[in-house]
């Protein structure tokens, strides 16, 4: 695993669903979590690694960093904004 | 309260918007709305908001399901004939969506019942063919303080408004009374297009999710016209709830509820 420059307080593994049911999920998981803390999401190449990051942030959540595992699947770290 | 994957998925178009979320789905499903009429107005509004995830749903209705009514009450169908309309409405909601709980009344609403009627629900949809019903409804919930949403649709025509007592106008702020007997025609006498009650059912189920949910504006203090021939709405700005109203002003002059007469040729036969 990278480096991180903060803590992770939440994982998900979203690489068994598929759009929009991803988005769901992540999005349920953050309305869970308090406002600042971390997400990390589990997730597949294409579509989710397409339209994940981008529908997050259009939600107003702050979007750390994606990382490339390598094998077809992405690391997501979103910082909650707002309750 | 967590939801489970099915209500997830079920729900996700939902979820996915920004002004629902997560949060505006759970309260719809703590929400509760009660449809007076399981006719042409509150059969798509009643298929709608059981789509919808609307926890409890009410549905009040005295009448069985007649072939006549199938051009337009698309919640029943063919053999649904000679069952009781709530009951036939139930079946299709609880088909649409098991999540929710449907109460059923096969009632008519009266100055006696509908107090009790309504106590339990957080917003009130009128779906029902005659004036009387309709002054009962505006009243009731005016004296209860319970929000509602008035509609009516008579040939190619449909207007809907949204009551929020003591904020906004009410229905009797528009019209102080009901017209005269055989005045005006029922839909039975003068027809109405199918897929009118679509269109203002389904407005009145809008503006329901709307205030369960708590999101965009509410149709209070306006009046929504729809001319289907001509194709055009108008919504027509109300004056503001004043000093006038019979029912909904500070001093009202009526403080109890009036089941006035019904025109003979609509009465069960």
């Amino acid at each position: 695993m990278a480096d991180l420059d903060f803590t992770v307080d939440e994982t998900i593994d979203i690489t068994s669903v598929t759009c929009p049911v991803t988005f769901v999920k992540t999005k349920v998981a953050l309305d869970e979590m308090d406002e600042g803390q971390v997400l990390q999401v589990h997730l597949n190449d294409g579509e989710p690694r397409q339209n994940v990051p981008r529908s997050i942030a259009d939600e107003g959540h702050e979007v750390l960093r994606l990382d490339d595992n390598g094998d077809g699947t992405y690391e997501l770290y979103i910082r909650k904004v707002g309750d | 309260m967590a939801f489970t994957d099915e209500q997830l998925e079920r729900y996700s178009r939902h979820i996915i918007l920004k002004e629902i979320g997560v949060k505006g789905q759970k309260k719809l499903l703590a929400g509760k709305v009660l449809i007076i009429g399981a006719g042409g107005l509150g059969a798509p509004a009643a298929m709608y908001l059981a789509a919808a995830g609307v926890g409890t749903i009410g549905i009040a209705d005295a009448d069985k399901v007649d072939l006549s009514n199938l051009q337009r009450q698309v919640i029943h169908t063919t053999n649904d004939i000679g069952k009781r309309k709530v009951e036939s409405a139930a079946e299709t909601m609880r088909a649409i969506n098991p999540d929710i709980t449907v109460n059923t009344y096969y009632d008519f609403v009266n100055s006696s019942n509908i107090m009790d009627l309504i106590a339990d629900y957080d917003f009130i949809l009128d779906g029902t063919d005659n004036f009387p019903a309709k002054f009962l409804i505006n009243d009731a919930c005016v004296m209860a303080g319970k929000p509602f949403s008035h509609a009516g649709i008579i040939r190619f025509k449909g207007q809907l408004t949204t009551v929020i007592p003591g904020e906004g106008p009410c229905y009797r702020c528009i019209f102080k009374n009901p017209p005269p007997k055989d005045a005006v025609p029922t839909c039975k006498q003068a027809g109405v297009i199918g897929a009118m009650g679509g269109v203002i059912g389904s407005l009145q189920a809008m503006e329901a999710v709307k205030y369960l949910t708590g999101v965009g504006e509410l149709l209070s203090g306006y009046l929504l016209t729809y001319d289907a021939l001509k194709m055009e709405f108008h919504k027509v700005k109300l004056p503001p709830r004043g000093d006038g109203c019979a029912v909904c002003s500070d001093h009202p002059t009526i403080t109890e509820l009036i089941d006035y007469e019904q025109a003979a040729c609509d009465m069960k036969q």
